[in-house]
């Protein structure tokens, strides 16, 4: 192809490629500032209930914290076919969750936590049970603010 | 190969990084916005026998779920679907006087003494079994809190207009976009003397353990 050959002095200069660093960086700087970061792969499954009633939660100053609920997702079948609690990375039980509550009040400012909402993202397919420990281990630690993650009907 | 006219720095490969940083950027991103259903639980008592307070029967409005995903209303089997209709009237029915003796003067129930005296004290009480999912409870609690924000809604634009509803100033206070301090404090106003006249009051009682 021609084009690709060889310049010899005296032809016309190649199209300038000088501004597509510009570019990528412009999209590179958006993209930078609307990321969250994914926080570590889900091991449990986590396909969210739907309801009308939803609220947006605001992720500002860290005022949610997250538990995870399902069942081992595939991979994990070693942590059995219960549904289990994801805290952070790690599978847990609700015995669990004293102590991930106080790691993570110990992550935020003081004068964040008294605004604290804890966001259950629980599968769909769990029972009650564990649901009720989550609470009252929530409710023992005081912290009474929760917020039942779903997904908004008509969307996946 | 070629000789180079100008020497010039090579920012060829200045794309090539940029590009490396835009694609992992791009992998990251989660443009998702978490939703979710809040409610408020209650606060933990070690022996909740001692400081039980006694209210009459007809200002509760029991739901109870089974390990069938089955809802039983005030004794009775019901849909889901019918839920929301059942809780508006339990709720807004006004029948008798608040703690400080006011008539429900907003209320458009059927006034009737078989059911909840005032907004108030109108208790929806929700038991569920360890075995009930939690899809069907979820469905439930998005149900109650529909019949609350249903009449919230009413009421909001009877006062403030139409288009003013319960929703929608609720969606403008808590859009951490809308940076306008004056209206969000407006609306604050707006919003808990709504939550005021219909206050949600949903008690979760620890699942039975069977």
């Amino acid at each position: 192809m021609a084009k690709f050959k060889k310049k010899k002095s005296g032809e016309l200069p190649q199209a300038s490629t000088a501004a597509l660093p510009d570019i990528v960086f412009m999209l590179l700087f958006f993209f930078m500032t609307v990321t969250v970061m994914k926080d570590g792969d889900l091991m449990v499954e986590n396909k969210l209930p739907s309801a009308e009633t939803v609220e947006k939660l605001d992720r500002k100053n860290k005022k949610i914290m997250f538990i995870y609920a399902g069942k081992p997702a595939k991979g994990y079948e070693k942590f059995g076919t219960e549904g289990v609690l994801q805290l952070n990375d790690k599978i847990a039980q609700p015995s669990d969750l004293k102590q991930f509550i106080y790691a993570e009040l110990a992550l935020r400012k003081e004068e964040v936590i008294p605004f604290m909402v804890t966001a259950l993202k629980v599968d769909k397919n769990v029972n009650m049970g564990l649901i009720s420990d989550i609470k009252i281990a929530l409710r023992k630690e005081n912290m009474l603010k929760i917020s039942y993650i779903a997904a908004k009907p008509g969307k996946k | 190969m070629g000789r180079r006219s100008s020497p010039e720095v090579n920012a060829g490969s200045m794309a090539d990084i940029a590009f490396l940083l835009l694609i992992f950027f791009l992998v990251t991103t989660t443009f998702e916005q978490d939703n979710g259903v809040t409610r408020k639980l209650p606060r933990w008592e070690e022996n909740p026998e001692k400081n039980e307070v006694v209210i009459k029967k007809k200002n509760i409005f029991t739901v109870v779920v089974n390990k069938n995903n089955q809802l039983l209303v005030e004794d009775n089997l019901m849909d889901i679907k019918d839920l929301r209709a059942a809780a508006i009237k339990f709720i807004d029915n006004g029948g008798g006087k608040s703690a400080d003796g006011k008539v429900c003067d907003y209320c458009k129930g059927e006034r009737s003494p078989e059911s909840s005296d005032h907004p108030s004290k109108a208790i929806i009480a929700l038991k569920n079994e360890r075995e009930t999912s939690y899809e069907t409870y979820l469905k439930i609690q998005d149900e109650l809190g529909a019949a609350y924000i249903f009449l919230r809604d009413r009421e909001a634009e009877r006062l403030y207009g139409q288009g003013n509803t319960y929703s929608k100033m609720n969606a403008i206070f808590r859009d951490p976009q809308v940076k306008d301090e004056v209206l969000k404090g407006k609306i604050k106003v707006r919003l808990d003397k709504l939550k005021g006249m219909y206050p949600q009051i949903i008690s979760e009682a620890e699942s039975k353990n069977k």
